[in-house]
C-alpha cells in the first residue's frame, strides 16, 4: 500500500446517547472492559502501519485527552509523525468541521504523505486497512468509500449514511440517510480513502461555497462529478451512537467468536491505555458465568453474562446480570443489578435494586452515590 | 553533575538455583509472580513509590529476559532525564575485566556509576524479594540515628533463623554483631538484604575490601562486619510488613499462593502504593458459561471454561471445559484443554496440557519447563 496519513474526525452524532457523554466525546466512551470506543478505529490504523494520525475533536475531550496522552500505547509517540490532537471551537462540530479541517491545512499540508484515510470512531470493528488500500490503490478511483451491509438497519445503524451501490458493479450510485423505516441497507462506515491532493482541494472549494454543510455531505455531492469505489466490509461492525446500540455491542462481544475477531486477533491486536491494574480476585462463593472482565476487580458476590471494567468490586450476595458496569464502580452487599450500564465512580448502596430491559437499559451517570 | 540524595542498587545477578527449572532461561528477578509480575517489580516499584527516581540494576546471569523487561523503565516511571533507570553488566576496561566475583565486588565495579549522581546515600536491594516497602522511612531513620549503614530486619520465628543472617542489637538498635546462618541464633532479626549506607564511608570500606586478596566481596560476610569491626555506627531498622524471599520452588509457591486471601498481606490492591509492571495491550478475561471460580487470581487475556480452585492465572491461559486446576500457578500463554486436572503445580509459560490428562500429584510441587507439550493419556511425560 502507498504512504497514506489518517484523519480520524470525530463529529460524531451524540443526540441518542447524551447519558454516557455528558463527559466525554462518543470516541472515549469505555466499552469491551477494557478499551475506548476510539482503540479500535486507531489500532486499526497502526496495525496497517499508518504512522501519522491527526484526531479533529469538540471541546469536550478532556478524557479523550487523557486517555490518549502521547500516543504511546499505539506506538505513536513519534519524533516524526505520530499523534495529532487538534482540539477546537465551543459550537457544534457537526456543521463546522469543514471549517475545522481547514482551519489545520498546515498539519495536512506539512505530511510527506500523497494519500488520505479519512475515518470516524464510532464504527467499531476490527479492519485490515492495508487490504483495503490495497483495493483503493486497484481500482484507480479518486475516492473508496467503506460500507457494510446490514439487515438491522431498523434497529441498528440509526441516523447513519447509507449508500446506494449498484450490486452488479459496486458503483456507487447515490447517498443518503438511514431513518429506519427498511430493514435492509448499505450503510456507509464514514471511511474514505483519497489523494490528499483531492482532500484538500475540496475542502478548499466547498468551504468557500457554504460552511453549514456537514464534511460528509460535501463528499456525498461529488458523486457524479469524481470517481468512487465502494469497498464492502463483512466483518462485525457495531454502531455506538445510541445507548441500546452500546449495550448490545458490550453483550455481542461475550460472543467468543465475536471476541475472537474483534480484539483477540494476534495479527490486528487492538491497543489501549495501560493501567497498572493487580490481576483479578474471585472469592470463595462467587459465581461468575459468561462474563468479561478486566483485570483489578473482586469479586464475591454472582456476575452473569456482564461486562465489567477495571476496579469493580461485586461484594458477597450482590447480584450483577445482563449489566455493564465500567472502571472503579463498588457494587456493596446484596444490591441487585439487571440491565443497567454504571458509568465509572460509581457507588451502589447495600440491599439497592436496579432494573432496565434490553431495549431500555438503565444509566447511571459517572460519579454517583446511590443509596 | 546533578546531585541525588539516594541512589538505588539493584543486585539482580544471581541465578537462583534452587528455583530449578525456573530459572534455566531467566535470572531468579525476572521470574514471573503473581499473576501478570516478575520478582523484580516489588523492588523497582518499592524505589518509583519511594520517590527514588535513580536505580541500577546489576546483571550477570541470563540477563536478556531481565533487561528487556526493564528496557527504559517507563513501567516504573523510571524514564527520566537525569536518573531513570541503567542496565549495570560486568563490562570489559582496558586492564582488562572480570565476572562480579560478590555482591560487594559488583557495587565496587559501579562506584563510576554512582560518582556520577554524587548520591549522599547509595540504597541496595535484592532484586529477588517480595515485600513492599517505603525506603524514605528508613532513610530518615538513618539520617537521625547518625548510622554509617542501616540494614533493614524482620522477626523470623526462632525455628527459622538459622536460615537467614542475623543481627544481634543493643537496647537502641544498633547492631553489635552479626552472623550469617547461625546454628545457634542470639537474636530472630534477620537481614532483609536492604542496606543504607553513606556514600563516602561505603566506599572507603569497598576499596579496603578490592585491595584485600582473601576477601569474598561480600556484603553480608565481609562489608558489614568490617564495618561492625572498626566500630561504626550499624542500626537495625524494624520492618513489620509482609516480606518473603523467594529462594525455592516451596518459597516460590508459597507467596504465590499467600495472594489468594481476600485482604492478603502483600496488598496487591493497594491503591496507593500500586506494583508496576511491563504489559502489553491485552484484552479482558473471558470467563465461560459452566467456569467455576474460588479464592485465584486471574489475569487478562485469559478464557476460562472450566474449574479454578486457590491458583494463580497469568495472562492468555486458556482453561477447557470439565477441567480443574487446584493449588497451582499457570504461566503465561499456557493452555489446558478440556478434561485436565492440575494440581499443586507450577506451569511455566507455554506449556500445553492435552485433554483427559494429569499433572500434579497433590503432595510434591511439580514444575512443568517451558513450552512442554503435555500429551494425552498419561501421567506427565
Amino acid at each position: 500500500m502507498k504512504d497514506y496519513m489518517a484523519i480520524l474526525n470525530l463529529a460524531e452524532n451524540e443526540n441518542n446517547i447524551r447519558s454516557l457523554t455528558t463527559n466525554r466525546p462518543i470516541a472515549s466512551i469505555p466499552i469491551g472492559s477494557r478499551y475506548r470506543v476510539i482503540d479500535f478505529m486507531l489500532s486499526n490504523l497502526v496495525n496497517a502501519g499508518i504512522g501519522n494520525v491527526g484526531i479533529f475533536t469538540e471541546s469536550n475531550s478532556r478524557s479523550l485527552a487523557d486517555h490518549l496522552g502521547t500516543g504511546k500505547p499505539w506506538d505513536l509517540n513519534r519524533k516524526n509523525d505520530g499523534l495529532f490532537l487538534f482540539n477546537h471551537g465551543l459550537c457544534n462540530l457537526m456543521y463546522t468541521d469543514s471549517k475545522l479541517i481547514k482551519n489545520n491545512m498546515e498539519y495536512i499540508y506539512r505530511s510527506k504523505s500523497k494519500d488520505v484515510i479519512l475515518c470516524s470512531s464510532y464504527m467499531v470493528c476490527n479492519m485490515d486497512f492495508a487490504a483495503v488500500a490495497r483495493a483503493h490503490e486497484a481500482s484507480g478511483a479518486d475516492i473508496t468509500v467503506v460500507y457494510t451491509h446490514t439487515e438491522k438497519a431498523d434497529t441498528e445503524f440509526s441516523d447513519c449514511f447509507t449508500l446506494d451501490v449498484d450490486p452488479e458493479t459496486g458503483k456507487l450510485r447515490g447517498a443518503g440517510k438511514n431513518v429506519g423505516i427498511g430493514k435492509v441497507a448499505d450503510v456507509c462506515m464514514e471511511i474514505f480513502l483519497m489523494p490528499k491532493k483531492l482532500l484538500t482541494d475540496f475542502i478548499y472549494k466547498s468551504t468557500s461555497l457554504t460552511s453549514l454543510s456537514n464534511f460528509y455531505n460535501l463528499i456525498f455531492d461529488q458523486i457524479g462529478n469524481l470517481k468512487f469505489n465502494t469497498y464492502r466490509f463483512d466483518g462485525f461492525v457495531s454502531c455506538i451512537n445510541t445507548v441500546s446500540s452500546y449495550f448490545k455491542s458490550n453483550m455481542d462481544m461475550l460472543d467468543i467468536g465475536v471476541s475472537s475477531e474483534l480484539f483477540r486477533s494476534v495479527e490486528r491486536p487492538i491497543f489501549t491505555k495501560i493501567k497498572d491494574e493487580p490481576p483479578t480476585l474471585y472469592v470463595k462463593g462467587c459465581s461468575v458465568c459468561n462474563a468479561l472482565i478486566a483485570d483489578g476487580c473482586r469479586i464475591e458476590g454472582t456476575v452473569k453474562d456482564s461486562v465489567l471494567g477495571r476496579y469493580v468490586d461485586v461484594e458477597k450476595g450482590a447480584v450483577v446480570e445482563n449489566s455493564i458496569i465500567l472502571q472503579n464502580v463498588r457494587v456493596h452487599k446484596n444490591a441487585r443489578l439487571s440491565h443497567v450500564i454504571i458509568d465509572k465512580n460509581v457507588d451502589i448502596d447495600e440491599n439497592t435494586e436496579l432494573k432496565g430491559s434490553e431495549y431500555f437499559p438503565l444509566v447511571i451517570e459517572k460519579r454517583n452515590l446511590l443509596r | 553533575m546533578i546531585h541525588k540524595n539516594m541512589v538505588a542498587l539493584i543486585l539482580a545477578g544471581g541465578q537462583g538455583s534452587r528455583l530449578g527449572a525456573m530459572t534455566k532461561k531467566v535470572a531468579k528477578p525476572a521470574v514471573p509472580f503473581g499473576g501478570k509480575y516478575r520478582i523484580i517489580d516489588f523492588a523497582l516499584s518499592n524505589c518509583s513509590n519511594s520517590g527514588i527516581d535513580t536505580v541500577g540494576i546489576l546483571t550477570q546471569y541470563r540477563p536478556q529476559q531481565l533487561s528487556t523487561h526493564i528496557g527504559i523503565g517507563t513501567p516504573w516511571d523510571l524514564d527520566r532525564i537525569h536518573g531513570g533507570v541503567s542496565i549495570l553488566p560486568p563490562y570489559m576496561s582496558e586492564a582488562g575485566g572480570d565476572w562480579y566475583r560478590g555482591t560487594a565486588n559488583a557495587v565496587y565495579q559501579n562506584l563510576g556509576f554512582l560518582d556520577q549522581y554524587d548520591p549522599s546515600y547509595v540504597l541496595i536491594l535484592s532484586g529477588d524479594h517480595i515485600y513492599k516497602m517505603d525506603y524514605r522511612k528508613m532513610l530518615s531513620e538513618h539520617i537521625e540515628k547518625k548510622a554509617e549503614a542501616t540494614i533493614a530486619v524482620i522477626d523470623v520465628p526462632l525455628s527459622e533463623a538459622s536460615r537467614f543472617g542475623i543481627m544481634n542489637t543493643d537496647d537502641e538498635g544498633r547492631i553489635v554483631s552479626f552472623e550469617e546462618k547461625p546454628a545457634k541464633p542470639k537474636s530472630t532479626l534477620a537481614s532483609m538484604g536492604i542496606y543504607i549506607f553513606s556514600y563516602a564511608n561505603l566506599k572507603k570500606f569497598l576499596s579496603q575490601d578490592a585491595n584485600d586478596p582473601d576477601s569474598d566481596n561480600d556484603f553480608g560476610k565481609n562489608i558489614i562486619p568490617a564495618m561492625i569491626a572498626s566500630g561504626q555506627k550499624l542500626i537495625a531498622y524494624r520492618f513489620d510488613g509482609y516480606w518473603k524471599d523467594v529462594g525455592t520452588v516451596q518459597s516460590y509457591w508459597e507467596a504465590n499462593m499467600d495472594l489468594l486471601k481476600a485482604d492478603n498481606d502483600v496488598k496487591l490492591f493497594q491503591s496507593d502504593w500500586k506494583l508496576y509492571t511491563e504489559t502489553g495491550s491485552i484484552p479482558s478475561q473471558y470467563i465461560g458459561p459452566d467456569a467455576e471460580l474460588k479464592d485465584s487470581i486471574i489475569s487478562e487475556g485469559c478464557v476460562i471454561e472450566g474449574q479454578v480452585d486457590h491458583s494463580v492465572i497469568f495472562p492468555g491461559v486458556y482453561i477447557g471445559k470439565d477441567s480443574r486446576v487446584v493449588d497451582s500457578i499457570v504461566m503465561a500463554d499456557c493452555r489446558i484443554e478440556e478434561n485436565v486436572i492440575v494440581n499443586k503445580s507450577i506451569l511455566l509459560e507455554g506449556v500445553t496440557v492435552k485433554s483427559s490428562n494429569a499433572v500434579g500429584d497433590g503432595k510434591e510441587i511439580a514444575v512443568i519447563d517451558e513450552g512442554k507439550v503435555l500429551s494425552g493419556g498419561g501421567f506427565m511425560d
